[in-house]
């Protein structure tokens, strides 16, 4: 459906590390309220594409536009990242975490960070530093403080990897939920099967480029020689 | 633009030749022309008219390093890849004239004063512009940042806040603690005026060839790698390593 | 620990936080604020991490105790060449610190959840700049009285103007150490290349540190000029690594 506004527009999207093209001329439209799962190989360019939606990345050259801006500066409140590594400081607990990163975000309101806690499965009374979390908890408690400041796009590397069945089947189940609410979610993952039944949409990436969208995950759709 | 450079280094050549000559001769012949160079110092001697290959450097890296100043600057604010080029390309050959600056003053002192190293002034300063525009070079090495440019354009720019109070501070530390100065305070005869700033001209006139040179060579090789990245995907399978 | 997760979870429909609209920062966004949270964070956590502190104490001991074997002067020419010791052996101690600074953000990549919110670059730099000065402050009152022991140290010229030079010269390294310790991030060879920017663009601030302190040791001359320099300087510096962190920060 072209009539409802993309919220995040890609075009021509190039960046370059030295001699190696992560992303060669990445272009997409991503329509709102919808779950897209991002797969491919190795050095296909994924975390790339992410962090540059994120604003972590410059690219080299290319515009990428998230809810009609072209600065990630001015809509950074509405989005909410989260990588493999944790985001959190290790020495401190859950919810001391999250306070920190509320009053980054300028919430005033005190009890925001236990009640994300809870939203994600987890216990905010817990007083044992996050580094000493499993890796499921850790996730969780990574993609708690994503949703700290209830950020209309979600934006995840890998956020499944090493985590355990059980917590990746609950987490996938809060973001269809969160999807339904309204959000756009962004999950890059090698897991794609996880994702079966949940996302929206799955976008293929190879050499930097998308080469692929799908709305049911199958096998990588081009049979290129390897 | 190759016959501009031609003529450029010609024109080059030429003024090393008389610059030099003036500087190392009180009267030299150049073909059947005969010129007036830099008469023999009093006290010193010969050894004296190094002074025209010290100062002159001196000169010349501070203009070099001024450039810098202005192509780190405009970097930050247009990010434009020439203003970068520039930047890299104006440290590394001022960092090659402060050198030279550091190896003629020891030759210099030695045989005038007896000792290597002299605090002096000049000397001191352009060791510090030195230790600065090295380390910017080393960042610019070191680095593995995508935006190497931006970082290097922030150190240069610090640096460059830093010159003031490096010939501030040691100024004042000669006034306290007075060493021979190099290169005699006071009045200079205008013959010997004129002998420096020939030089510095023609040294001018050297860093800009090099410059020029060094500038072409690191935009192709920008082009090159630009080429590459995006050729070298296609033609092989994906790259085994994580996407980063 | 994991409970079920519903699809409704009633935690995550309140309101939020701020409209897209201008609302007034209220107390807790503002910059100020942050600065706040983020250095009570900091010190917090150093005071927990217990080892760090005790291991940072016994070094600036070591340093003192090396120094003083190393340099066994009689007590007029240690007035004399105090003031280049004593600085000496802090920037030492600081540069150990100021390699930490961003140990912890590093680890579990906080630095991309700090870029990725509101939050401005400058209210982090300057929490971690005036922590840095804290650290290196409480290091240099535990080796002074060490130094004026072993060395037998008294001021002859005004002695509340030291403090006055402590004060301008720990800012100006730290400083400027916070903001290389941030390039250096990008970098290989992380730890030798904080000393390796810091020391050359440092060098005006630790000839005026040293000539302060031995004018104000010996009584000779007047430490002014040199307490001048240092505060211009530390103006100047601040001001260009406020200007740049952001930039800096961002170069990814």
């Amino acid at each position: 459906m072209t009539d409802i506004a993309p919220v995040i527009t890609v075009s021509n999207l190039i960046k370059q590390f030295g001699r190696f093209a992560a992303l060669r001329g990445v272009t997409a439209e991503f329509a709102p309220s919808r779950f897209y799962a991002i797969l491919g190989d190795n050095g296909a360019g994924k975390t790339t594409l992410l962090r540059t939606l994120a604003g972590l990345n410059h690219p080299s050259s290319g515009q990428v536009t998230i809810l009609g801006s072209n600065k990630f500066r001015n809509i950074c409140r509405e989005v909410g990242y989260m990588a493999h590594p944790a985001l959190l400081y290790d020495e401190m607990s859950g919810i001391e975490n999250l306070g920190y990163f509320a009053r980054l975000y300028g919430i005033a309101d005190g009890k925001r960070g236990a009640d994300v806690i809870r939203a994600v499965g987890l216990d905010p009374e817990l007083t044992r530093p996050v580094g000493q979390y499993s890796q499921g908890m850790r996730q969780r408690m990574s993609l708690a403080r994503a949703l700290l400041n209830d950020p209309r796009i979600l934006l995840l590397d890998e956020p499944f990897s090493n985590v355990d069945l059980h917590s990746a089947r609950d987490m996938v189940r809060l973001l269809a939920g969160l999807r339904d609410q309204g959000k756009t979610i962004f999950a890059v993952t090698h897991q794609a099967s996880l994702l079966e039944g949940a996302a929206d949409e799955f976008i293929w990436m190879e050499a930097g480029k998308i080469v692929a969208r799908t709305a049911e995950f199958t096998e990588m759709p081009k049979e290129s020689a390897r | 633009m190759k016959s501009l450079y031609s003529i450029l280094v010609i024109i080059t050549g030429l003024l090393l030749i008389y610059a030099m000559s003036a500087a190392l001769m009180p009267e030299f012949h150049l073909g059947p022309l005969t010129f007036q160079g830099a008469p023999t110092e009093q006290t010193m001697g010969s050894v004296q008219r190094i002074f025209y290959y010290h100062v002159p450097s001196a000169w010349t890296a501070f203009l070099l390093f001024f450039i810098n100043l202005g192509a780190s600057v405009y970097y930050l604010i247009k990010r434009c890849q020439t203003a970068d080029i520039l930047a890299l390309v104006t440290a590394e050959v001022g960092v090659v004239f402060c050198t030279i600056v550091l190896v003629t003053g020891p030759i210099w002192a030695r045989p005038v004063w007896g000792i290597w190293w002299t605090w002096d002034m000049r000397l001191t300063s352009t060791l510090v512009l030195w230790l600065i525009y090295v380390s910017y070079l080393f960042l610019r090495k070191f680095s593995t940042s995508g935006q190497t440019p931006v970082l290097a354009a922030s150190l240069a720019i610090l640096g460059a806040l830093c010159v003031p109070f490096v010939y501030f501070s040691i100024w004042f530390f000669r006034t306290q603690h007075p060493q021979p100065v190099m290169g005699g305070g006071g009045s200079i005869d205008p013959r010997m005026l004129h002998v420096l700033l020939v030089n510095w001209l023609a040294f001018s006139c050297f860093a800009f060839l090099v410059c020029w040179s060094r500038f072409r060579l690191e935009k192709l090789q920008r082009e090159l790698d630009a080429a590459h990245a995006m050729r070298s995907l296609m033609d092989e399978p994906a790259h085994p390593r994580s996407a980063r | 620990m994991s409970g079920t997760l519903g699809t409704s979870s009633p935690p995550l429909q309140t309101p939020r936080p701020e409209a897209a609209a201008e609302v007034p920062p209220s107390a807790a966004s503002a910059p100020s604020g942050i600065t706040r949270a983020t250095l009570l964070k900091d010190l917090r956590l150093e005071w927990r991490s217990k080892d760090a502190i005790n291991s940072m104490l016994f070094f600036s001991l070591l340093v003192v105790v090396v120094f003083s074997f190393s340099f066994d002067p009689s007590a007029e020419e240690s007035r004399q060449i105090a003031g280049g010791l004593v600085w000496v052996a802090f920037l030492f101690a600081a540069v150990v610190a100021l390699n930490q600074t961003w140990a912890r953000e590093l680890r579990n990549q906080v630095l991309d959840a700090y870029r990725v919110s509101p939050a401005p670059a400058n209210s982090l730099f300057l929490a971690k700049v005036i922590g840095n000065f804290i650290f290196v402050a409480v290091l240099e009152t535990l080796m002074t009285p060490l130094f004026i022991i072993f060395y037998r140290l008294r001021a002859i010229g005004p002695a509340w103007q030291l403090l006055l030079v402590a004060a301008l010269g720990t800012w100006a390294l730290v400083v400027n150490g916070t903001f290389f310790a941030a390039m250096s991030i990008r970098t290989r060879s992380r730890e030798i290349m904080l000393p390796l920017l810091l020391f050359p663009i440092s060098i005006p601030a630790i000839l005026a540190m040293v000539q302060a302190t031995a004018a104000i040791l010996t009584g000779e001359y007047s430490a002014r000029f040199w307490i001048v320099l240092l505060g211009t300087y530390d103006l100047v510096f601040t001001t260009g690594c406020l200007l740049l962190f952001e930039t800096v920060l961002n170069a990814e």
